[in-house]
């Protein structure tokens, strides 16, 4: 039982980041039919960027309050990141509108060993640990066997941030006139564009605000994990992509609810099974999913026009 | 040609293009301001482990501003060089630019390659006698033929693949997981039932056209993009297994001591029954490493004779059919699982005896060699060759393959950049970068013109840009 919670705990965390970054997956397969396979290496890069911002606060700057250097380093990292989003879109994406059908996703790959390469040059293919930061735990309850339950406060602030940044994400997408746009261009975006919706700049905006969630992803993972190299970007961005897939591309709230939904059985299935085959696991949930219901669980059907 | 209309369009561009100077110049400032925005701060800072396994930052301005330089410049020019163009596509008229001549009369690059293809092959056939006589030496010759056996084992892989992505359009990045099982198939069955390579070759090309036939049963009816990431997840599934079930594979460690190849039966030993002895020669080590070159060239081969082969078969057309409309194949009838299931089975079988090949040639093989930038490195062969292309994909080979390491021996480059500089670490930035120029630049490949495989009466050229794919 104990384990069983402590397990719970640990895979809501985890499913958070996930669902962070298949908004990004989601959201641009949703608006223009793509999937965006550099995803996963953009949310490294915003590890990266989110580690060398909280350097440059605690050591230079001198600001001692984590939580205040955290807030900082989150808003450096979303907007830094969001610019590489835009830059992305606009050199790799935007020129190939109208091409083959598999234009895209090469040249997505193409970003994709790109920006990992990039990184590896520019920083070095080593680990990157972080100072050592907010060790302490909460513990729920201790159980019969001595087993305590124990919540941290990272994964505290993981899930609020995860809550709180959704909260306001589904705000942006249902009441503004942005999300109103956003929301027309994945129905028709032909029709949209004779309505007089800038499509261009929505689907510019839509990278930067994927970009922007998997910044907010990445500093999490920073903070949850405490370090990051230059490889971390294909797995994290693969099983993110699974939970986009599991919750039904296209759809928001099934791309956090495949989130959570891969969170909750790598980590029981590390604790249960074997972890070594954790990764087997969710690379199968994808095959299985992508064969025998691809459009997921909150998805709509995909209706093929001739 | 005294068009009043054409000089007035003239004119009018000129107008458009002379003032514009200034503007070009914000733009290639923005561009540059952007990189700035980049730049910081993953590139202004470099985190190094320092001695108590914390992090230092060592700021790094002077290459963000080097960086934020070629991009203004590379803007620059590339404005200045379009809207020049643009002025002179004005001056011009123009009333049949939108369609190239179609005709029997070839061009000088179609002269060209008449006469490049058998040069290619010539220099391939004489290549380890022209590289002994260049570096006067069996044993200095060994390095530029070790790099040939590279490059043509990329070669074989990417004409192997260019079966699924060029000709039947069907996306696979997971096709290093084909590779892997060739390369298993050779070790074990070596090993543990000490077959010989000339019986497990075809073993383990079964084998990996088995694995293909499971594998692409269930998910050929996806689509495109979807069909692409659930290769990606079985050739990621392949490569975990092969870590974690170490009673099967040895694990991460990987396989050694496999048996080396042998001249039809004969080891290549200095003994009494050894290849030397036996004809006459002095032992030399390199008379395996000679052999391996014209083994990987004879498999390379076949390969392509077999895809030519199969190009003007009905199932070769049905391939290239599909590629280019699924929807239209289906309406006539053709049956587009059989035959994706055949250009994906026919693919992982070269897979497969490009991996048992490179099995017996290292006499070791792991779980790293299999990763997933292996699969897109061959990818990217492919797609820069021009996707169907075969002469593209061997170019495209010998530069992404070859030119790293040609780059690496040129002494002057360290002399620029400073004696760390080692260009094979930038190598899969280029693939990377080079993948989305050719998408925007190219997306039809290097050599992007192609011959039909059937023809009514007579011959004609096809234009890259009248033809396109990967619709369904």
């Amino acid at each position: 039982m104990e384990v069983f919670a402590q397990q719970l705990i640990n895979g809501l965390t985890l499913g958070s980041i996930y669902g962070l970054i298949a908004i990004g997956y989601t959201m641009v397969f949703g608006i223009i039919g793509m999937i965006n396979f550099a995803h996963g290496d953009v949310f490294m890069l915003s590890a990266f960027i989110a580690l060398i911002t909280f350097l440059i606060v605690t050591t230079w700057l001198g600001i001692s309050s984590i939580a205040l250097a955290l807030l900082i380093v989150l808003i450096v990292a979303m907007l830094l990141t969001a610019l590489w989003g835009w830059s992305i879109e606009r050199i790799a994406y935007r020129p190939l509108r109208g091409s083959f059908r598999l234009a895209p996703l090469i040249s997505a790959i193409g970003v994709s060993i790109f920006l990992s390469n990039f990184v590896q040059v520019v920083q070095g293919a080593r680990n990157k640990p972080t100072p050592p930061m907010m060790r302490d735990v909460i513990t729920l309850w201790t159980g019969d066997n001595g087993y305590a339950v124990a919540l941290s406060y990272k994964q505290i602030i993981i899930m609020l941030t995860t809550v709180v940044l959704l909260a306001g994400f589904w705000y942006l997408v249902q009441k503004t006139p942005l999300g109103r746009a956003q929301r027309a261009c994945e129905q028709d975006r032909k029709m949209a564009a004779l309505l007089g919706i800038d499509v261009d700049r929505t689907i510019s905006l839509t990278f930067v605000l994927g970009a922007a969630l998997a910044a907010v992803a990445g500093t999490m993972y920073l903070l949850y994990y405490g370090v990051v190299s230059f490889a971390d970007g294909f797995t994290p961005g693969v099983k993110a992509f699974t939970a986009a897939v599991l919750g039904g591309i296209g759809s928001l709230p099934g791309a956090v609810l495949g989130g959570l939904l891969i969170g909750l059985v790598e980590t029981f299935w590390s604790a249960y099974f074997s972890i070594e085959y954790k990764d087997v696991a969710a690379f199968s949930i994808l095959a299985i999913v992508l064969i025998f219901m691809p459009s997921g669980i909150l998805g709509r059907p995909e209706v093929e026009k001739v | 040609m005294a068009n009043p209309a054409h000089t007035l369009a003239a004119s009018t561009a000129a107008d458009r293009a002379a003032p514009d100077v200034a503007g070009i110049v914000k733009d290639a400032a923005l561009f540059a301001l952007v990189t700035f925005g980049l730049c910081v701060p993953i590139v202004a800072f470099r985190t190094d482990l320092s001695q108590t396994s914390a992090l230092d930052l060592v700021p790094r301005w002077g290459l963000v501003a080097i960086l934020c330089g070629i991009v203004f410049i590379v803007r620059l020019a590339q404005r200045l060089i379009l809207a020049g163009r643009d002025a002179r596509r004005a001056l011009t008229p123009a009333p049949d630019q939108a369609t190239e001549a179609v005709g029997a009369t070839p061009n000088a690059a179609q002269k060209v390659s008449a006469y490049a293809l058998p040069a290619f092959l010539g220099v391939t056939l004489t290549f380890p006698l022209l590289v002994v006589l260049g570096t006067g030496g069996l044993g200095e010759s060994r390095y530029w033929i070790d790099l040939g056996i590279l490059i043509l084992t990329y070669v074989m892989l990417g004409w192997g693949l260019n079966i699924v992505v060029g000709l039947a359009g069907l996306l696979d990045l997971g096709y290093v997981a084909f590779y892997a099982v060739g390369a298993y198939s050779y070790a074990l069955l070596s090993t543990v039932f000490g077959l010989s390579f000339w019986i497990c070759l075809p073993l383990a090309g079964l084998f990996a056209g088995l694995w293909g036939m499971v594998l692409g049963f269930p998910v050929l009816r996806l689509r495109g993009d979807y069909l692409a990431i659930v290769t990606l997840a079985f050739g990621e599934i392949i490569r975990l297994v092969l870590i974690n079930w170490t009673d099967f594979s040895g694990g991460a460690a990987g396989l050694s001591s496999i048996p080396r190849a042998t001249f039809f039966g004969i080891p290549f030993t200095a003994d009494e029954d050894g290849f030397a002895a036996k004809f006459g020669l002095d032992f030399s080590p390199m008379h395996r490493v000679i052999f391996l070159y014209y083994l990987i060239l004879a498999l390379a081969l076949i390969t392509n004779g077999v895809t030519l082969r199969l190009r003007r078969l009905p199932i070769g057309r049905a391939w290239e059919a599909l590629r280019e409309d699924e929807i239209a194949c289906r309406s006539l009838g053709i049956n587009t699982t059989n035959t994706k299931l055949t250009a994906f089975a026919l693919g992982a079988m070269f897979g497969g005896f490009a991996g048992s090949f490179f099995a017996v040639r290292q006499g070791f093989v792991s779980p790293e060699s299999f990763n997933f930038l292996e699969s897109a490195i061959i990818l990217a062969i492919v797609v820069l060759g021009g996707m169907g292309s075969q002469i593209g994909v061997a170019v495209a080979a010998v530069a992404m393959v070859g030119g790293p390491e040609l780059l690496r021996n040129l002494g002057f480059l360290k002399a620029v950049f400073g004696d760390h500089f080692d260009p094979s670490e930038y190598r899969l930035l280029l693939f990377g970068l080079a993948m989305v120029i050719m998408m925007i630049w190219r997306p039809r490949g290097l050599i992007s013109e192609r011959s039909p495989s059937i023809v009514l009466k007579e011959r004609k050229r096809i234009s890259g840009s009248l033809v396109k794919e990967g619709h369904g």
